[in-house]
């Protein structure tokens, strides 16, 4: 309320003193001008269906009620200030907010200092360390990738070993903090791919994981590298500077089936990892690390 | 003082029944209109773009704001979780505001950028394949929708009324880009914005 001109801090100050006085001189009055202090039969002279209204003053337990609300106001003012007045307390929102931020920073440097101490490899053997990453983990990964971290279709799984982007512990690191974005074009680099073109290329990449599909595979092995090998590899073993999937170990993001496959080809993917630097910051990417990290060691 | 003189008195009673009641908001709304804080974006702050807009659209139709607030309050224990908390500043453009009181899914107020596009269109069209214990809603006919982009003008033209700045070429654009978008993508397009001009810096 800083920013308010001075007329404004006199107009809120005017209204809610001014009030709160109203409220005081209008109790009083009521009080002293009552014909009778004492509950009488007395009525107001309102007769309705038989029904009288009686004259009688305010109940002693509401109007003490009443003085009682405008010295609570009082206090109030006091302790939180009134108009550019920030009271004797001098509270407001941010600064309370900034002692809790800072009060918990104070308790939990120690614990993130001694795992900043660590490795990532280190932290994926601590105990508490792991405690800590899986409920970064559970709180803001397993959305995506499930509360096992096992993924689900268009959301890697994470436990298998099996890495887009490399499964070195810098590498997690690296995608927790800034993201990854797919880009694997539609119909790869080969735009006039036709649909029978399509489907042998499927029938190609089928039979790198052993199996068949309803295209001629050995007509598929040329245009695969003619629109694939780019990126995938001329042994389609994929790459992990790019991102790009090894198609020889029947680990599928999107789905292995024919159907899927020729999907996937036909109009590409661009799945995202968001970057997660201004959300966690490193503390916690660091331990979170370490915790992806081991999820894929014993394997 | 008589009280019989203000009860017997019916336009007295109603001059001190309004005087009474607008105090308040002659207190504590009265003076926002004359601080910066609350009339000026935050920096960077922009007017939602035509199909953007057609989101928000969107998510009031489907009544996200019944259970989700874009109200991100300053406690550390929201601020931890959402991010940075919201500022006035941040809302100025918004006719109405989506803030909201109650929750029963979490704030959104910063949920831009936080999930991939395939994330939220997977977990629109059933949130359980992707958060197994989750109570919202599907929309599949999101998927199948089209925006009518007849009204985008219109709705530009109103808000540019009360103050948001859109430039004619965007009310003359407005039509053709939003019209035929799935209501899906203009939904999603909507989402990952929210909250993005200010950015967490730790």
């Amino acid at each position: 309320m800083t920013e308010l001109t001075t007329f404004w801090h006199v107009w809120v100050s005017a209204i809610v003193i001014g009030s709160m006085i109203a409220c005081g001189i209008l109790l009083t009055l009521t009080f002293k001008n009552q014909k009778y202090d004492q509950e009488t039969d007395q009525t107001t002279g309102h007769s309705f269906d038989g029904i009288d209204e009686l004259d009688n003053p305010l109940p002693k337990w509401w109007m003490y009620f009443f003085w009682s609300t405008i010295v609570f106001g009082v206090f109030y003012i006091g302790i939180y200030g009134i108009g550019g007045w920030t009271g004797f307390s001098d509270w407001s929102s941010h600064d309370q907010w900034e002692r809790e931020v800072a009060k918990a920073e104070e308790q939990f440097k120690p614990y993130y200092d001694k795992l900043n101490a660590m490795s990532v490899e280190e932290l994926a053997t601590n105990k508490d360390a792991l405690a800590t990453g899986q409920r970064i983990f559970s709180s803001n990964c397993s959305v995506c990738h499930g509360s096992t971290a096992t993924g689900a279709l268009g959301f890697p799984n994470l436990a298998d070993n099996d890495w887009l982007y490399g499964g070195s512990a810098a590498a997690i690191k690296q995608t927790i903090t800034h993201g990854r974005t797919g880009a694997m074009p539609a119909k790869g680099l080969k735009p006039d791919m036709t649909d029978v073109e399509r489907t042998d290329i499927a029938a190609h990449v089928l039979s790198l994981s052993g199996r068949e599909g309803s295209g001629d595979a050995t007509k598929g092995a040329p245009l695969f590298a003619q629109a694939c090998a780019a990126c995938h590899g001329s042994d389609a073993k994929g790459n992990q500077l790019m991102g790009a999937p090894n198609l020889t170990d029947n680990i599928w993001l999107y789905g292995g089936s024919e159907k899927q496959i020729e999907f996937t080809i036909e109009n590409g993917r661009a799945g995202v990892m968001p970057a997660w630097n201004d959300i966690l910051g490193e503390d916690k990417i660091h331990v979170l690390s370490g915790y992806v990290y081991s999820l894929s060691q014993s394997k | 003082m008589k009280h019989d003189i203000v009860e017997k008195n019916l336009p007295l009673m109603m001059i001190l029944i309004i005087v009474a009641i607008s105090w308040g908001a002659l207190a504590e709304v009265v003076p926002l209109f004359f601080l910066k804080e609350t009339t000026q974006p935050i920096e960077g702050l922009k007017p939602l773009g035509a199909v953007e807009l057609e989101g928000r659209d969107i998510y009031i139709r489907e009544g996200c704001h019944v259970c989700h607030t874009q109200m991100i309050r300053p406690f550390r224990a929201e601020t931890e979780r959402y991010g940075h908390y919201s500022l006035a500043g941040e809302h100025v453009y918004e006719h109405p505001f989506l803030w909201g009181s109650k929750r029963t899914g979490p704030d959104l107020a910063r949920v831009g950028a936080r999930y991939s596009d395939d994330w939220h269109r997977a977990h629109l069209f059933n949130p359980r394949d992707v958060v197994p214990t989750s109570i919202m809603p599907s929309f599949p006919w999101l998927f199948e929708d089209k925006v009518d982009g007849r009204d985008t003008p219109k709705k530009m033209r109103a808000l540019r009324y009360v103050g948001v700045p859109y430039t004619d070429e965007q009310i003359a654009t407005a039509k053709d880009t939003t019209d035929g978008v799935r209501e899906i993508d203009a939904l999603v397009l909507y989402l990952q914005q929210l909250g993005t001009v200010l950015t967490t810096k730790r």
